[in-house]
């Protein structure tokens, strides 16, 4: 397949034309001619590396109600992704060879994006015993990332374990920093918002504890350390000192978590809970100076897709999480580059460049250049957009930005060489 | 009030709050003689739907709605979605199928109430009669009256007066709409608790904190003790119940500091022992059974508020 995408603004802001022959990037220049290919003509709009997500929830296998591969990956081209990181909850949990596999086997039936399963850190995400890491990573998913996510490894010998073993194949554990003692039965942020509305508090320092002690231990057995859902200010300062010591820590924000406090939860709707919980303003601001100087090194999603069932009901009662991908590019572009604080090339880093290092996926966050593997996305920076749930390509419907607008608009995704989101709309998937 | 919910205190103004104390005393008079019974909602169905046991809050509701001549319907629903029964939304929705005006709701998650109010499942107008640790707006309405009437006062202003809530502020949902409405009706209120049954947070509320009984119980007009539970016990609240109640009890020592004309209060069921001594629960200082009492007037004051044809209170809409 041949492509021709002519009139294409650079991160840069460098304005070139992008052929493209097969999988690869044939040829960048000015007033390319075009052969027989296809064109499009993006009129000035932005080409950026297609995105890539450490932290998407896939639900297949065990939760086919929720999402699947075929409709995760969707939502994963509508927002622009080209490869997405299946996290390890699923049920069976991703934590043998062959759950992994499969997954990688779902995403490739698929075809619409790279699907990377992520590997539990220990079996069954018991937090009790490590999980076969190395049959994972040698597996023809070649897990590199390893997360219990949703369950911290709070016992500190498991974690220093898993982070000393997966060394060998350079993997790296990505932790979700949850004390469980501190954090019995919490609903929402600890704060003032908290205790007039009676729910169980979420304290920072449940986040802070853990992160300090992963530092700690990844600094004194000298391997690699990823924060998920990085939401404290706290937080964001500890991340900062470990990287000034040299520490080999990444972290991750999500977009809710750069756009959202938790003065959203006045009301009890539970379309705004989810695990770490939405935090203070104050929060919010050391979040968004964290991703500027490069402290936090990715936006993340945590999309988390759950059934309406599981959000209609009593706070309390109700599942954490919220969906993201279709909406994050458009959430990074609001809360960073039209406040100042980022520019697109800020922007390419912390979500594609930066993921794509740390995950170790050699074909995408790429330079647009002869050679590079075609995974790439088009937005346009200034169409107004409304958030629609009923039109998210994602199976569940759980957003909390339904009906907010946004200037930034995914228009195409490119995966592999091929158009898979065509001026808005998601292609057909291989095996739909 | 604002809306057809009572929720939360901050559903009601300082003045909507005083219109409901004044309708309930209206109440206690034309209640007084011999008939007990107003038509006023005459061919109107109020629910309590109790997802909580709680057979005094049920029985008071209960019998305001019947003393205003309402059809009542005692629906309760043991096991909540929390434990995978049937949804709050099914419920509510069943509820409106059999024509309820309003619904009366215990629940034991917070933000329940709000939840079937605001979700547009149900069209009733919904009374908050506790939300796990969140309010029990209708107990501090009558606290409130309890305490105006104590006070000798013309109206429901409580300016002036210093009100001690003492015991598990964290957990309590008495003590939330109480600090809410005693600070809007002028009191000035302190809250007595050790610092683990404090939230974090409270530096926000309309309240001073005292972690010491002794220092401000000489102080108080009104003392209201709040119910411990014997559960905190075991999650590390406090060491041990006689370590409570030494430091936090009302005890016959505490009860002679007081003021010679301050109140003691307690939403019940009481601990005697635990958080006040036998004394202290039947002295004359205790206005306990009166609480009780006003506690119908005020529900009833409640329900002709929310579905009174014609409206009592000023300011009232929709």
């Amino acid at each position: 397949m041949f492509l021709l995408i002519k009139n294409a603004k650079l991160a840069n802001g460098q304005l070139v034309d992008v052929r493209i022959a097969g999988e690869h990037i044939q040829e960048v220049g000015i007033s390319l001619i075009a052969n027989e290919e296809e064109i499009i003509d993006i009129e000035g709009n932005y080409l950026l590396p297609g995105l890539v997500d450490m932290h998407t929830h896939l639900r297949e296998p065990g939760r086919e109600d929720s999402e699947t591969v075929l409709t995760g990956s969707k939502a994963a081209v509508a927002g622009g992704y080209t490869a997405v990181s299946a996290m390890a909850n699923t049920n069976p949990v991703a934590d043998t060879a062959g759950v992994v596999e499969k997954i990688l086997r779902l995403g490739h039936e698929t075809g619409l994006c790279d699907v990377f399963p992520i590997g539990a850190v220990t079996q069954g995400q018991q937090g009790l015993q490590l999980a076969e890491l190395g049959a994972m990573a040698s597996s023809v998913a070649q897990v590199r990332i390893f997360s219990d996510d949703g369950h911290c490894v709070d016992d500190p010998l498991i974690m220093r374990r898993a982070l000393e073993y997966v060394k060998t194949f350079d993997g790296i554990i990505a932790q979700h920093a949850q004390d469980p003692r501190l954090t019995v039965g919490a609903q929402m942020n600890e704060g003032v918002v908290s205790s007039l509305l009676g729910l169980t508090g979420w304290p920072a320092i449940a986040e802070e504890a853990i992160i300090a002690r992963d530092i700690l231990l990844a600094e004194h057995v000298g391997s690699r350390l990823h924060i998920c859902h990085l939401t404290t200010a706290g937080g964001v300062e500890l991340v900062r000192w470990a990287k000034s010591r040299g520490v080999k820590v990444t972290a991750e924000v999500t977009p809710h978590h750069l756009l959202l406090t938790d003065e959203s939860v006045y009301g009890y709707d539970p379309i705004y809970k989810v695990n770490p919980p939405l935090r203070t303003a104050a929060d919010v601001l050391a979040l968004r100076q964290g991703l500027a100087d490069g402290t936090i090194d990715v936006v993340a999603t945590d999309h988390a897709p759950h059934p309406t069932e599981d959000k209609e009901c009593e706070w309390q009662a109700a599942a954490f999480g919220m969906i993201g991908l279709e909406t994050s590019l458009a959430i990074v572009a609001k809360t960073m580059i039209e406040t100042g604080l980022m520019s697109w090339v800020d922007l390419v880093d912390r979500m594609s460049i930066a993921p794509a290092k740390i995950s170790r996926y050699s074909e995408h966050g790429q330079e647009i250049a002869v050679g590079s593997k075609a995974n790439l996305v088009v937005v346009n920076p200034h169409e107004i957009w409304e958030v629609d749930r009923q039109m998210m390509s994602s199976k569940s419907k759980n957003t909390p930005f339904h009906g907010m607008s946004f200037s930034a608009k995914v228009k195409y995704t490119i995966f592999n060489g091929k158009i898979v989101l065509n001026n808005g709309t998601v292609a057909g998937a291989k095996h739909a | 009030m604002t809306s057809s919910h009572l929720l939360s205190i901050n559903d009601l103004t300082a003045v909507q709050a005083q219109n409901i104390l004044a309708t309930a005393e209206e109440l206690r008079k034309i209640t007084d003689g011999p008939n007990k019974k107003l038509p006023t909602l005459r061919g109107r169905t109020v629910v309590n739907l109790f997802f909580e046991d709680s057979t005094r809050t049920r029985i008071s509701f209960e019998s305001a709605a019947k003393r205003l001549s309402a059809d009542v319907i005692n629906f309760s629903a043991k096991g909540s979605s929390v434990s995978k029964g049937e949804s709050l939304k099914d419920t509510a929705q069943t509820l409106q199928a059999m024509g309820a005006d309003a619904v009366v709701i215990r629940h034991g998650a917070s933000g329940a109430a709000a939840r079937l109010a605001d979700s547009g499942w149900i069209s009733a107008s919904v009374i908050n009669a506790g939300d796990g640790t969140h309010e029990h707006p209708t107990q501090a309405l009558l606290d409130a009256f309890t305490i105006w009437k104590h006070s000798g006062r013309d109206v429901a202003d409580l300016t002036g007066l210093k009100i001690a809530i003492v015991g598990d502020i964290l957990h309590s949902r008495v003590a939330r709409s109480n600090v809410l409405l005693l600070s809007k009706l002028g009191a000035s209120v302190t809250v007595v608790a050790p610092p683990t049954l404090l939230p974090v947070g409270i530096e926000a509320w309309p309240v001073t904190t005292s972690l010491h009984f002794d220092e401000v119980i000489a102080d108080m007009d009104v003392v209201m003790m709040l119910r411990i539970q014997q559960e905190r016990m075991s999650d590390s609240f406090f060491p041990s119940s006689r370590e409570y109640s030494r430091w936090y009890g009302l005890s016959n020592a505490r009860l002679e500091a007081m003021k010679s004309q301050a109140i003691v209060m307690h939403p019940g069921p009481m601990n005697r022992g635990l958080e006040i001594t036998a004394e202290g629960a039947d002295s004359a200082r205790s206005v306990i059974v009166e609480q009780v009492s006003n506690g119908v007037l005020v529900r009833m004051a409640v329900l002709y508020s929310l579905l009174g044809g014609v409206p009592l209170t000023a300011g009232t809409e929709g």
